[in-house]
């Protein structure tokens, strides 16, 4: 089982260096959302810092959207799906690679182009672990949630938009979390609780996402 | 094997499949034992890929019963897949992948290691010799059915079910693909085959089923 989980890893990781301008569209979404506001609001440190959290917060958010439609819907096309639903053995841990290398793809390169992004706003330095710490917490649970929604999606036309109307309610806590730890660690209360409550939602949906991801695509090849 | 069944055998019951408000077919039952090979015919639209998706467990029949050694395959889902091969119209492979990678990873997925070298072996077995590592997707339509079909030849697998095998193949390939469905049937296998060529895989086991109009 773990084989099969290490090969779909694998397999998707091959694919997704072999059609690398996937993983930049994401990467550069994120970075120019980011920088568009303090372009717009303008050059005034003290406002900057106090919206840094919020705003790549929300550019993750976004960001780790766009990339979701692309997560089963190519395996649906090709067939891949239907081969994957047919193997011997639980379809959750398959699922889990997919995710995995999904957010290996998607998600981590947020995660560490984040501190760059961070000096835009004058963040301090605990302020930039703080963001770090919690996109490295964050992040895999979007890419766990989002994955829910691109299987309930799978198949449908303009999956899209109803995609982000499902998905985007459910990334509220993560969102309030993890903004919430770098204020609290701006302000000097220290965001340890915020990443503690970050993980544990990281934990509670890698053991329930994949049983929700897994029946969602048999309904969806049904 | 199973329940004290001395023979494998799939045994359909009372099958009915509705697509929409149509209903596909009704009140189907068949069954099937090894070494016999079932040529499933009808005109488009009459339910043929259906039925074979409700056999490979890949959709929910409105009713009836799919049982494999007298078991319900929606009870046994990792067991029964452990014995089944479905190709569907989809070939299943990846076009950024090659055809050695696409095969060994389908191996690997359904549960038996395949090494480099027999994965080149079985794909020049298959015709498809200096095209191997080159990423599927600048393979014609013929080749990526073959290497698709190229599952058959290392899949242990006892029921096949095969949704029009025979599309995009040239004349060689139709011939080799008939020689290895034979071959699996000899070898106590269960073929479930739609095709609208003429072919002659279709030897003395050979059991037709007409979906359509007049039911089974």
């Amino acid at each position: 089982m773990l084989e099969s989980l290490y090969w779909v890893i694998r397999r998707d990781l091959t694919i997704a260096l072999r059609r690398r301008s996937d993983i930049f569209t994401t990467l550069i979404f994120f970075m120019i959302v980011v920088s568009l506001f303090p372009l717009g609001i303008g050059p005034e440190p003290d406002t900057l810092r106090l919206i840094a959290p919020g705003v790549v917060w929300v550019g993750a958010l976004l960001a780790s959207m766009l990339a979701l439609e692309q997560l089963f819907s190519a395996d649906h096309r090709d067939g891949t799906l239907e081969q994957m639903l047919l193997t011997p053995q639980p379809l959750a841990p398959l699922v889990i690679g997919k995710v995995v290398a999904h957010w290996l793809v998607s998600g981590l390169p947020l995660v560490l182009i984040s501190p760059l992004l961070g000096l835009q706003y004058d963040l301090p330095w605990e302020g930039l672990r703080a963001l770090i710490i919690s996109l490295l917490l964050g992040t895999p649970t979007l890419s766990l949630i989002g994955a829910i929604g691109a299987a309930l999606t799978l198949g449908l036309r303009s999956g899209g938009v109803l995609l982000a109307l499902l998905v985007l309610p459910l990334y509220v806590p993560v969102l309030i979390f993890g903004a919430g730890a770098v204020e609290a660690t701006l302000s000097g209360l220290g965001g340890d609780a915020h990443l503690r409550m970050l993980a544990a939602i990281l934990v509670a949906s890698l053991v329930l996402a994949p049983l929700a991801i897994a029946a969602a695509l048999r309904v969806a090849t049904d | 094997m199973h329940n004290g069944h001395s023979e494998p055998n799939l045994k359909i019951a009372g099958l009915s499949c509705v697509r929409g408000d149509r209903v596909l077919f009704s009140d189907l039952s068949f069954s099937l034992a090894t070494g016999e090979l079932l040529h499933l015919k009808g005109r488009n639209g009459s339910g043929k890929t259906t039925l074979l998706r409700a056999l490979a467990g890949l959709m929910l029949p409105e009713s009836g019963e799919i049982l494999w050694c007298g078991e319900d395959i929606r009870r046994m889902r990792e067991e029964y897949s452990r014995h089944l091969l479905y190709l569907g119209h989809l070939n299943g492979i990846k076009g950024d992948l090659s055809a050695v990678e696409n095969l060994r990873v389908s191996a690997i997925l359904n549960g038996h290691r395949l090494s480099e070298s027999r994965a080149w072996e079985v794909l020049g077995e298959i015709g498809l010799q200096g095209h191997e590592d080159l990423p599927s997707k600048h393979l014609s339509q013929g080749q990526k059915r073959r290497v698709a079909l190229a599952r058959l030849l290392i899949s242990p697998a006892r029921i096949w079910i095969l949704d029009e095998p025979f599309t995009a193949l040239d004349v060689a390939a139709v011939e080799l693909l008939q020689a290895v469905i034979s071959r699996h049937i000899e070898h106590q296998g269960i073929a479930i085959v739609t095709t609208h060529q003429e072919v002659a895989i279709l030897s003395e086991h050979t059991r037709t089923l007409s979906l359509g109009h007049d039911h089974a």
